[in-house]
């Protein structure tokens, strides 16, 4: 059996993609820093900014780590396994506002915004 | 039909690789897979904390998140030259990979030094794992002294990644004309995997934290 390293060295895309790519996280990054100057309200905030960060994730993982040139085994065994799992993760945050409830904080404070 | 079997039993009859990865680079992916469960648990463990208590909304535009934005372009670059680094390798150009790893590393390092600044800053002001700053307290009545733990929790496992990751690129840049192609692939992966925890980590403590203007 032939090691398929010695046989292929299957390297795809050029520099110009990469730095490409490299400037569409810097412009994300600006986005995500404008927002932040601008305050808008916490939901959207969180809302914008993990849709941003998903984005730069899968930039990152596409063409900087190289998933896009893989076969596509390899991205079904990675990709849906982990997104579920992450999604799972998700089920303990009723119970994060359930915790809140319990909380005596005695006459609402004035500086509390969320 | 029979062109479909014979390609099934070609990728998992056995014998060749269906990934057609080596077994170094899939342990790096199932690695990887693993520590962006660790990664999600702390970031999800925060914000149920969060969801949970009044929580303090300390960081100035100016110069906390100008500071962080910085350490993140100084990560991103370093990405950026870490493909850099794979692609010469991939092209046979050892020489010029180990000069662009070397350059990676010591962007992880400047990024490891800017954070302790913002580390020392911080503790300064008083911050602690179990303890928020006097001022903070009286800001925001009733916040929760477990802003700190999250804060340190999970920007220091970060930076502890970085740090591992720093070691391990100097070793892989020593070794460049001993190691394969692959072998640095893989160190860039793990690099890429850091870069990616920080765009999650950036926006959720840093931007979501910011101080109101009014």
């Amino acid at each position: 059996m032939t090691a398929y390293a010695e046989t292929e060295e299957h390297f795809a895309g050029s520099n110009k993609l990469f730095i490409s790519v490299w400037v569409w996280l810097l412009v994300l990054t600006g986005f995500e820093d404008f927002l932040g100057y601008v305050q808008l309200p916490v939901i959207y905030m969180l809302v914008i900014l993990m849709g941003a960060s998903i984005v730069k994730a899968a930039l990152i993982v596409a063409y900087f780590m190289h998933l896009r040139f893989e076969r596509l085994n390899l991205v079904l065994t990675i990709v849906p396994a982990v997104v579920v799992c992450i999604c799972l993760l998700l089920v303990f945050f009723p119970d994060s506002f359930r915790a809140r409830q319990l909380r005596y904080s005695g006459p609402p404070p004035a500086g509390e915004s969320h | 039909m029979a062109a479909e079997a014979q390609a099934l039993a070609g990728d998992w009859g056995g014998g060749v690789h269906p990934y057609r990865v080596g077994h170094r680079k899939l342990g790096m992916w199932l690695f990887i897979m693993s520590d962006s469960l660790t990664f999600s648990a702390l970031l999800i463990g925060y914000a149920y904390v969060r969801a949970s208590n009044v929580w303090p909304t300390p960081f100035k535009f100016y110069p906390s998140i100008v500071f962080s934005s910085v350490m993140t372009l100084v990560l991103l670059s370093s990405s950026l030259t870490m493909v850099m680094a794979v692609s010469s390798s991939a092209h046979g150009k050892k020489s010029a990979a180990r000069k662009w790893i070397i350059l990676t590393a010591l962007l992880g390092a400047t990024f490891i030094i800017l954070h302790s600044i913002e580390w020392n800053h911080l503790i300064g002001e008083g911050l602690r794992p179990f303890q928020i700053p006097q001022e903070w307290a009286e800001k925001w009545p009733g916040s929760t002294p477990l802003f700190g733990a999250t804060f340190f929790g999970i920007t220091g496992m970060h930076m502890f990644h970085v740090f591992t990751g720093c070691i391990y690129l100097f070793v892989v840049a020593a070794r460049v004309k001993k190691l394969k192609h692959e072998d640095i692939e893989i160190s860039g992966l793990y690099w890429h995997f850091v870069d990616l925890v920080w765009m999650f980590v950036f926006p959720m403590i840093y931007l979501l934290s910011i101080y109101p203007k009014k």
